[in-house]
């Protein structure tokens, strides 16, 4: 009596996985809730690594009143949601000068307004309409941020990068800060003396999974030796100062507070280096972070906006160099 | 974690002998086809219900092309199977690992005596400590803290850790297993043994051991199957495991498929691997029952 | 309480017992046992269930420790301190109710394990001695078999020559018969008389009255830890002195035991 039971559940699973498996290019409809705003249906090519607009296919231009908070079809009325990772790192989101984050946050804290992109949120914010007040934020683990259903934010950024795969999960806004990848290595190691990228080849790097530093790893530098991974950047600090890797791979702010605050000896001296930058690709190709918001997001053609009007008066550029303005001392590296 | 101990296998009789097979009545044959057909039918439908539910769902596309995937899964496949070497190799060489540091634990547990009593505590609270402590402590002690002393001669391999961390956790778990199953040779084989002549040792090790471990195939097997899992501790000292490389295929496309074909090559690995242990229980049942 | 010729030399006897007293706890199983046993003797040991017999036969191996009381065996005292209590058990054998035997060997391998780790016997060796044994009660064609493919009473007999082949100066046995069904008992009893003609010294408990009337020397009649009574077998089982001893014979036979 076992076997027939057992081999009846395993065929009646079998059939349910077929079922659920077929039809992988079936096209997501559009949910459009908002009736004010016009969505941008995204398109539904498959992932392809050639060169792909970096932002969701041009929406038509909302009517001016679509993007005003009372019409913006928020997670909670009137009120604007942002949701990131927690520990929050600097230079992107900074801790107060004194005391601890307010809870939940660990390290950074949102709530302030000081780091990248915590100055940049409510910059944007604000350009939608939202006073400091109205704006809550929500820790969301990463890859939490694209699962499907309703997400419990209205956009989220973390440096979060656009890449064309990921733009068919979730919408991406547009960029709002070019990155640029660098290596940190310890100061005693071969590698902190390279200058070129062929040069690095035969060292060996970590990065923290889920990034584009694993990325540039893998199709820039592409080493001889096997690249380490890491569940976040603290680790891979540590297995670089255990010199289980010569070289971590980290976007180039994030390296400047590694080396700065991160892998120092007990007096503070600093026992790493950057060892330089890769080149930045020109034109709008080029690695980028991006928002993420629901796919389909009503939200996402206003933000979109926002961050045009940002860029176009100056504020952007001003909050990049209030908090990013180290970006020109790291050398870069050469082919 | 999931070690689980336990005693020797569960007598589960001959109660449910598939139709056809001893002597039954013609009539009990067919009452049992029937019921057969009954459970077939009933389950088919049931699981059917359920994935028609699902696929008719507002969310379903959404969540198809999150979880389901067919092009992303075939795509992602051979690098998850390639990076499940690391896996397999790990496991593997624990696994040697565990089964003989764990049995040398139960052991010296076992054995009475004042003269022990040293080795007994520092087993004791060997398999205390490292039954409470969570895996990724100890994972990230060895791999980052050991290499992090920058002693001379001191291996900073990430695997090596790996191993070490594994069979540590590991034999503490697989040490209680072993020990149940010490406990549950009946204490006249013992007696017998000792009343032959054979030291304390020799009866350990030619009637007691043998029977014991015979009796806790399907709980070592149940801690090896755990432990396939649990090769993904490596992953956070930097190693590419299966695991890790269905994040990074995740966190690419920012699509969760990549851990169906993870669960893919569990299943291909668990079953045939949990019915060789039934076939090896059932061919010895007899021998472990001789004691009349 | 006293047998025969105790102030006698200890260097002729094969067995001595003084003063013997084990307690499990609270309970009080042998109360001061004084018993003598001289080479080639037989002697049953009787009583009712829970008169101590078994305890007092596991303290004879030293399987259980011993509360007061000494034992010798070939006069060697084999309970003072530091003595190496694996070399002794090797003089000792014994046979249990349950037989015992090793369910994840062959029969050959149960004979031949102790010879060949305990007495260093080489393989060929061991084998032969097991083989002639086996043959001797009948079952060398069984040799390779695992004991759950043999009989209660064969098992037991092969428990019996398991204890043989490591040449005891002294058997014991504990109910050997007791957990066997009726017609598979005649065969063990046989084995056992056998033992007793060729000379075998023996301390039997048992339950099977006829037997112990046929082969014994003496007879002792255990009654709540002590030796009531003891004498041979005509006396007790005909003319037992003790009220305690005729009651016990008469609730025997009237279960048809005797």
């Amino acid at each position: 009596m076992r076997t027939p039971i057992r081999f009846a559940v395993a065929l009646a699973l079998t059939g349910a996985l077929v079922t659920a498996c077929s039809g992988a290019a079936t096209p997501t409809p559009a949910p459009s809730p908002s009736p004010a705003a016009s969505i941008a249906a995204s398109p539904e090519a498959s992932p392809s690594p050639a060169a792909v607009s970096p932002s969701p296919s041009p929406s038509p231009s909302p009517s001016p009143n679509a993007c005003a908070p009372a019409n913006l079809a928020t997670l909670a009325a009137g009120k604007l949601t942002i949701g990131t990772d927690n520990p929050a790192y600097p230079p992107y989101f900074q801790p107060p000068a004194s005391g601890n984050a307010t809870k939940p946050w660990q390290l950074g804290d949102p709530t302030n307004g000081q780091g990248f992109e915590a100055a940049f949120a409510y910059a944007l914010a604000g350009q939608l309409g939202f006073t400091k007040d109205q704006v809550s934020w929500t820790v969301v683990p990463f890859s939490n941020s694209y699962a499907p259903g309703k997400k419990p934010f209205d956009f989220y950024l973390a440096q979060v990068s656009y890449t064309p795969e990921r733009a068919t999960a979730v919408d991406l806004s547009d960029g709002y800060y070019f990155v640029a990848q660098s290596v940190v290595a310890l100061t005693t190691n071969p590698l902190a003396k390279v200058t070129t990228i062929s040069g690095l080849k035969s060292f060996k790097f970590g990065a923290q999974v889920g990034t584009t530093a694993y990325d540039t790893i893998k199709n820039i530098i592409q080493p001889t030796t096997s690249i380490s991974v890491y569940n976040d950047n603290d680790a891979a600090v540590k297995a670089l100062q255990a010199k289980q890797i010569d070289g971590l791979v980290v976007d180039l702010p994030t390296a400047f507070y590694v080396t700065a605050a991160q892998i120092v000896d007990t007096k503070g001296n600093p026992l790493a280096s950057i060892v330089g930058q890769f080149p930045v690709q020109a034109g709008p190709d080029a690695e980028h972070f991006s928002l993420v918001l629901a796919k389909g997001s009503p939200l996402t053609s206003c933000v979109n906006q926002a961050i045009g009007a940002l860029k176009s008066d100056g504020s952007l550029d001003q909050i990049t160099k209030t908090w990013l303005s180290d970006k020109a001392n790291a050398p870069v590296f050469q082919p | 974690m999931t070690a689980l101990g336990g005693l020797g296998p569960r007598d589960r009789g001959d109660v449910l002998e598939p139709p056809g097979r001893g002597r039954r009545s013609r009539r009990s044959g067919q009452g049992a086809l029937r019921s057969t057909a009954i459970a077939f039918a009933s389950t088919f439908v049931f699981f059917g219900f359920l994935a028609w539910v699902a696929v008719n769902s507002p969310g379903w596309p959404l969540v198809q092309q999150s979880f389901f995937n067919g092009a992303l899964f075939a795509d992602s496949l051979p690098d998850i199977a390639a990076a499940f070497w690391v896996n397999v190799q790990l496991f593997f060489i624990a696994e040697i690992l565990i089964l003989a540091l764990a049995l040398v634990i139960a052991v010296l547990r076992s054995i009475p005596g004042p003269v022990l009593f040293p080795l007994r505590l520092l087993s004791t609270i060997y398999v205390d400590v490292f039954r409470a402590l969570p895996g990724v402590l100890i994972i990230y002690i060895l791999g980052f803290g050991i290499p992090g002393l920058n002693v001379e001669g001191v291996p900073t391999d990430p695997f090596f850790y790996a191993v070490i961390a594994l069979t540590l956790i590991y034999s503490a778990y697989v040490s209680e297993v072993y020990r149940a199953g010490i406990d549950s040779v009946h204490p006249s084989q013992s007696a017998a043994a000792r009343s032959l002549g054979l030291s304390q040792w020799q009866a350990l090790r030619y009637v007691v051991l043998p029977q014991a471990i015979r009796r806790v195939i399907p709980p070592l097997l149940n801690d090896f199957i755990g432990l396939q899992k649990d090769t993904v501790l490596v992953s956070y000292i930097g190693v590419v495991e299966i695991f890790r490389q269905s994040q990074i295929t995740e966190a690419a496309h920012f699509n969760y498929t990549p851990y169906l074909a993870t669960a893919l090559v569990f299943l291909v690995m668990t079953i045939p691997l949990a019915r060789f242990t039934d076939w090896l229980v059932a061919r010895d049942r007899r021998r472990a029952a001789a004691n009349r | 309480m006293n047998g025969p010729g105790d102030a006698a030399g200890t260097a002729a006897a094969a067995l001595r017992i003084v003063g013997l007293r084990k307690s499990f706890g609270p309970l009080e199983v042998l109360q001061g046992i004084d018993l003598r046993l001289v080479e080639h003797e037989v002697v049953c040991l009787i009583g009712a269930s829970g008169s101590g017999k078994s305890t007092l036969l596991r303290c004879v191996n030293l399987l259980e420790p011993i509360d007061e009381g000494r034992i010798f065996v070939e006069g060697e005292e084999i309970t003072a301190p530091g003595v190496d209590v694996d070399r002794i058990r090797r003089r000792i054998g014994i046979v249990f109710q349950s037989f015992n035997l090793f369910p994840h060997m062959s029969v050959l391998d149960n004979v031949t394990l102790a010879p060949r780790r305990v007495l260093k016997l080489s393989r060929p060796a061991a084998d032969a001695q097991a083989l002639e044994l086996l043959r001797r009660i009948g079952l060398d064609e069984k040799a390779r078999e695992f004991p759950d493919r043999l009989s209660g009473g064969q098992q037991q007999r092969v428990a019996i020559v398991r204890a043989l082949a490591m040449r005891p100066d002294l058997l014991l046995l504990d109910e050997v018969t007791s957990a066997l069904d009726p017609e598979l008992v005649a065969e063990v009893l046989s084995l056992v008389r056998e033992l007793a003609l060729g000379g075998m010294t023996m301390l039997i408990a048992t339950h099977e009255m006829g037997f112990a009337r046929d082969i014994a020397n003496r007879v002792c009649f255990l009654d709540a830890g002590r030796i009531l009574e003891e004498g041979p077998p005509e006396q007790i089982f005909r003319a037992p002195r003790e009220e305690r001893t005729q009651r016990f014979l008469q609730r025997v036979m009237e279960a048809g035991r005797l």
